[in-house]
């Protein structure tokens, strides 16, 4: 297989103009003719749906939550970068385009980080007509901040909820177009197979997750916007729905998964407080920007931390780098976090946990001053924890929060099957190996808004009107495979519970393809998922039918989905012998312990096939920095 | 249905019915609180029968009557519609009830209190307006006296007598009065802020002074009442 | 800790449902409510039996998924989500009764999931700006004092949940509305369609079957986004004002 990325010829900046010029349209009055499936309705899915709808496709929304209104992209706290130069600081979207793939480790493609960059600015005028209510200057103009260490205040923001106010605003996009009947909007429907006729995606099978009825609908495009696959390690920022099913679906149809070993982890978490934990909670990272780091400088020091003197204290990120400090990027931030505390010194009741101590700013700035800044915060893990951090040091861990790889897609956002799209997190295409902060938001309404509404017209307008019938043999086929599955799943009648495989699997992944990676580890990883995998298969315990709502059924077929996903992660990890970005392979660092890149011969995308079993194949997609020369990034 | 029956059935709409009606009544309550302050004037019930004159003859009073009666009409009326409305609204209730911090009993309990006050209403319509017209008490015999119109005098039902008799020989009908001048007063307590922020007139620099002559109202317009009964009660003791 | 639970258990919304008690034990203080649930519903279903449905999702507190009544106040004893409610905010042998949502528009799916669509199409009936993709002019065109921007924002707040509607008496969906109507009124970007979208919103609210406004304050009470009652004030004031001026006769 050959993968065509599809990226046009020219200069960098005008890649994108000339390609709108070149891609075929659809006439207005044909538009109408033709049906587009979107599952997922966060911030990718919603803003695509409605964007779609507007311009007269028939498009059918699907949602595996009561609501559209639910999807994760609401808990995105921090903001939304543009290239706008509102504040005349030297922002450019040349800028922006070359912070981010830097930011990225030099693993993704330039032409889609350019494009991003370039339709940034129309994103935030979009939402902003559409009433989103971005924090403003007393003049009446937007206000902008300075996030994740960029050296430009390019950040929107609504207070510390900007993905609910523009999940909030695609969401109204989207009410708009299912109120007019150009959105067909179905809630409480999982996909769970994509169903292909004649080579080309044509169609889904979902379930109703209300009867359990399971149901097929045709098209003539699918876009998938189901967001990324944190959830593998169990405990993750992300929501609990999260999955990689539909994903995961596609990919076993023949779709190719891109670069999954590419996890962000975010090192300002509140730790795990106990095996019962379900689910992570993201402390901003703005709090880097006042809180000091440390663990105590003895291996095993149980003092409380108001006990334990300066001279016994070990700021470690300061004294490891100290021209960035605290504020150093999240994989190394994170990574170090993990080495204090595999030494011995992390804290807490579990060890897994390092101080972030604000004594020094408030008695630098005041109470007052920091109260201001980071109340609602601070109130937030007050709730979670019980601890006053005015008073006592925060404990924080890294945790799970954003996952860099998916589907393999084109500059045109279609994967390796005809007529499927995925966009957002769901896609591997726009942050390489890491994520900048603020640049999800940016991703997932980027496809959304306007980048999928002019290249989804050069597929369409090859296709024929014609719809296909729901009653072909191809949908029933997938029905009758989806149906046997659930079949088998409830027939076992095992011991262990779904939660109890979850966590294990989570556990494995955490402890061998997270933050830090060798092969050995992987390997040894590997023969446990697939263990994992066959344990699944003989000893799950799901109760009750499939004709109910039945929540443990649900989970049961996406923890599938994460295991195998799982065994691809790991062999991912190791076929990339490098670090770079989210991916550290102990193997592969400098002598001073930084991670040691591999431009020579890792500067790829590897998109795996699904093979039987998961002896999945590598295809590779070789990156080209014609604009950009990869750099090593350094924050000593 | 026109644009106007139909804003006015709406959720919204039947509340302003409610506060437009209610403000009016409130309105009503003051003129016939200080209409009835003839009763405590120590001239034997010469001006509250004088002031009983003016109310049962003038022209304009009558024609106020008939709003009076409109406003009390569609006050209840509204109040039963909504209340069975809010009620379809949760056919299956709590099997565990706690009120959330900072909502008062009167406000959750309007139903109650005005069901209170009509009940009140009718009692009050018996003691007096059926009596002054028909005498019950009195076996038809209505008290008359004469009052002196300036120039002449003229022989009229003695309503003083009536008042003071109700409430001397009945006791218990003056207990009723005062009790249902308190549940009057939570009505009013809340009404009267609620029906200012059912018009939409809310703002964070008058909806204070408005809550506080709310509640004001709602501690002078009852005591006045109430006031009346005891007043009888005692002396007559 | 050990705790005594009365939970509301109903197979679907065709069936009738109870109260149950179930006991759950060692129960840690640091545990979310819902990883309490979570602690139960694994017991149950090592037993064999159906565990408990409920609804959550991202527990962090702003998806809105989550809707539990707890010992009669939604989402428990603190102004926040189901999901942000600890454990250590209840004693040792306490007695907890867990109910859902109740309002007739807010129909069960079964134990304590309901549906809340009638939210959804609340929105859809007006709750947006019409405003197409790509035809949006500079955002900076359009200057929005901070004061009202800061004012949209605290209505724009607004989760969705329906502990509002589970909290009043009537069953009013009013503070939810008019959070939506009020943030966009405010707005210059939203004035153009203001009449249409408060008399619209208003009659599907009513459509839908929640009850009316009697402003007692219990939806603004146990609001975990502290949505204000001057909303209501406000879409009251648009309401009024739309059917007196608009067009629609």
């Amino acid at each position: 297989m050959v993968l065509e990325s599809k990226i046009p010829e020219g200069p960098l900046a005008e890649k994108w103009s000339k390609h709108k010029f070149s891609l075929k349209l659809v006439n207005p009055a044909n538009k109408r003719k033709y049906d587009i499936i979107v599952v997922g309705t966060g911030l990718a899915g919603a803003s695509a749906a409605a964007s779609l709808a507007e311009l007269g496709y028939n498009v059918k929304a699907f949602t595996f939550h009561d609501s559209p209104r639910r999807a994760h992209s609401i808990a995105a706290q921090g903001g939304i970068n543009a290239a706008k130069n509102y504040q005349n600081d030297g922002d450019s979207v040349y800028r922006l385009f070359y912070d981010t793939i830097k930011g990225g480790d030099y693993r993704a493609r330039e032409a889609n980080v350019h494009r991003l960059a370039e339709v940034s600015v129309n994103i935030i005028d979009q939402c902003v007509a559409q009433g989103v209510p971005f924090a403003r200057e007393y003049g009446g103009l937007l206000a902008n901040r300075s996030f994740g260490g960029a050296q430009v205040s390019r950040t929107f923001y609504a207070r510390g909820q900007t993905g609910q106010q523009l999940l909030l605003g695609a969401y109204s996009a989207l009410s708009r177009q299912v109120a007019t009947g150009k959105v067909k909007m179905y809630t409480r429907s999982e996909m769970l197979d994509l169903v292909m006729v004649d080579g080309k995606a044509r169609g889904i099978v979902t379930r109703n997750l209300v009867t359990g009825q399971i149901e097929s609908h045709s098209a003539h495009a699918v876009l998938l916007c189901t967001g990324g696959y944190g959830n593998v390690f169990y405990l993750s920022t992300n929501a609990m729905y999260c999955n990689v099913t539909a994903a995961w679906r596609a990919h076993k149809k023949g779709a190719l998964f891109a670069n999954p070993c590419f996890t962000q982890i975010h090192p300002t978490c509140i730790p795990v407080s106990g095996d019962y934990q379900s689910k992570l909670t993201l402390m901003s990272e703005s709090l880097r920007n006042d809180g000091r780091v440390w663990v105590p400088l003895k291996v095993g020091d149980k003092r409380k931390p108001e006990d334990i003197p300066e001279a016994e204290r070990d700021y470690f990120l300061e004294r490891k780098y100290p021209a960035f400090g605290n504020l150093v990027p999240r994989d190394v931030a994170s990574r170090n976090a993990k080495y204090v505390c595999d030494e011995g010194r992390g804290v807490g009741s579990t060890g897994l946990a390092v101080y972030m101590d604000f004594a020094d700013a408030i008695k630098r700035d005041s109470l007052k001053v920091i109260e201001a800044r980071y109340g609602n915060l601070f109130e937030m893990y007050e709730k979670i924890t019980g601890e006053n951090p005015y008073n006592t040091p925060m404990k924080i861990y890294p945790a799970v929060h954003y996952t860099m790889g998916g589907l393999w897609v084109d500059y045109n956002l279609m994967t390796t099957i005809p007529g499927l799209y995925a966009l957002g997190e769901a896609n591997f295409s726009d942050h390489g190996a890491n994520r900048l902060g603020a640049s999800a938001l940016m991703q997932g309404l980027a496809d959304g808004y306007f980048v999928i509404p002019y290249t989804i017209g050069d597929y369409l307008a090859q296709m024929p009107y014609e719809k296909v019938s729901n009653d072909r043999a191809e949908f029933k086929d997938a029905e009758a495979k989806v149906k046997e599955t659930i079949n088998k799943i409830l027939s076992i009648k095992g011991t262990r519970t779904v939660d109890e495989l979850h966590r294990e699997l989570g556990l494995l992944i955490w402890d061998y393809c997270g933050m830090s990676r060798t092969k050995e580890g992987l390997t040894s990883a590997r023969e446990k998922v697939r263990a994992l995998r066959n344990e699944f298969w003989t000893n799950v315990k799901v109760v009750g039918t499939n004709e109910e709502f039945n929540q443990t059924l649900e989970k049961a077929l996406r923890l599938i989905d994460f295991i195998e996903l799982g065994e691809l992660m790991i062999l991912d990890a190791l076929d990339r012998n490098e670090s770079c970005g989210g991916h550290f392979r102990e193997e592969f660092q400098t002598p001073d312990g930084e991670a040691l890149r591999n431009d020579q011969e890792y500067a790829y995308v590897a998109a795996w096939e699904y093979e039987q079993n998961m002896h999945a194949v590598l295809h590779k997609e070789q990156l080209k920095f014609e604009n950009v020369t990869p750099s090593t990034r350094s924050y000593k | 249905m026109s644009w106007l029956s139909t804003t006015l059935t709406s959720s919204i709409g039947r509340k302003l019915v409610m506060g437009l009606t209610g403000l009016f009544l409130v309105s009503f309550l003051f003129v016939h609180g200080i209409g009835n302050l003839a009763l405590f004037k120590n001239d034997g019930g010469m001006a509250f029968n004088a002031y009983t004159v003016f109310m049962t003859t003038s022209p304009i009073i009558r024609v106020m009557e008939i709003f009076l009666v409109a406003g009390f009409g569609f006050h209840i009326y509204t109040a039963l519609t909504l209340t069975n409305q809010n009620k379809a609204a949760r056919p299956q209730g709590y099997a565990y009830k706690k009120s959330s911090p900072g909502v008062t009993w009167f406000s959750q309990n309007m139903g109650t209190s005005g069901m209170v006050i009509l009940v009140f209403l009718i009692l009050h319509l018996i003691n007096f307006y059926a009596e002054y017209h028909y005498g019950i008490m009195y076996d038809g015999k209505i008290p008359m006296v004469d009052i002196n119109m300036g120039d002449h005098t003229v022989n009229v039902r003695n309503m003083y007598e009536i008042v003071k008799t109700v409430f001397q020989q009945q006791w218990w009908v003056s207990v009723l009065y005062v009790g249902s001048m308190v549940l009057l007063g939570m009505h009013l307590a809340h009404g009267f802020q609620s029906a200012f922020k059912t018009f939409g007139l809310e703002h964070k620099k008058y909806t204070p002074a408005i809550i506080s002559i709310g509640n004001v109202i709602a501690v002078l317009l009852p005591a006045l009442f109430a006031s009346m009964p005891l007043y009888f009660l005692l002396t007559g003791l | 800790m050990n705790l005594n639970l009365h939970i509301w258990r109903q197979p679907n919304g065709q069936s009738a449902g109870r109260m149950v008690e179930y006991n759950v034990k060692d129960i840690s203080e640091e545990m979310s409510f819902l990883e309490m649930l979570d602690v139960l519903n694994e017991d149950l279903l090592r037993k064999g039996e159906d565990p408990v449905a409920f609804d959550h999702d991202c527990r962090e507190g702003i998806c809105g998924t989550c809707s539990l009544v707890i010992n009669g106040r939604p989402h428990g004893p603190y102004t926040t989500t189901t999901c942000q409610l600890h454990m250590r905010s209840f004693k040792d042998g306490e007695t907890v009764y867990i109910e859902p949502w109740r309002a007739k528009a807010f129909p069960l799916v079964k134990d304590l999931v309901v549906n809340r669509s009638a939210f959804d199409r609340i929105i859809q009936s007006g709750g947006y700006v019409s405003v197409n993709t790509g035809s949006a002019r500079d955002a900076n065109e359009t200057p929005i004092g901070k004061e009202i921007a800061d004012e949209a924002m605290n209505s724009a707040t607004c989760i969705g949940c329906g502990a509002c509607v589970a909290a009043c008496k009537n069953a009013s969906a009013m503070l939810f509305v008019s959070a939506k109507i009020s943030q966009l009124a405010m707005l210059p970007q939203g004035k153009p369609e203001r009449k249409r979208r408060a008399e619209a919103m208003v009659a599907q609210m009513d459509a839908e079957g929640f009850g009316a406004c009697t402003n007692t304050g219990a939806c603004a009470a146990e609001c975990p986004k502290s949505i204000s009652m001057s909303n209501i004030a406000m879409m009251n004031r648009e309401y009024t004002s739309a059917k007196l001026t608009s067009d629609a006769v």
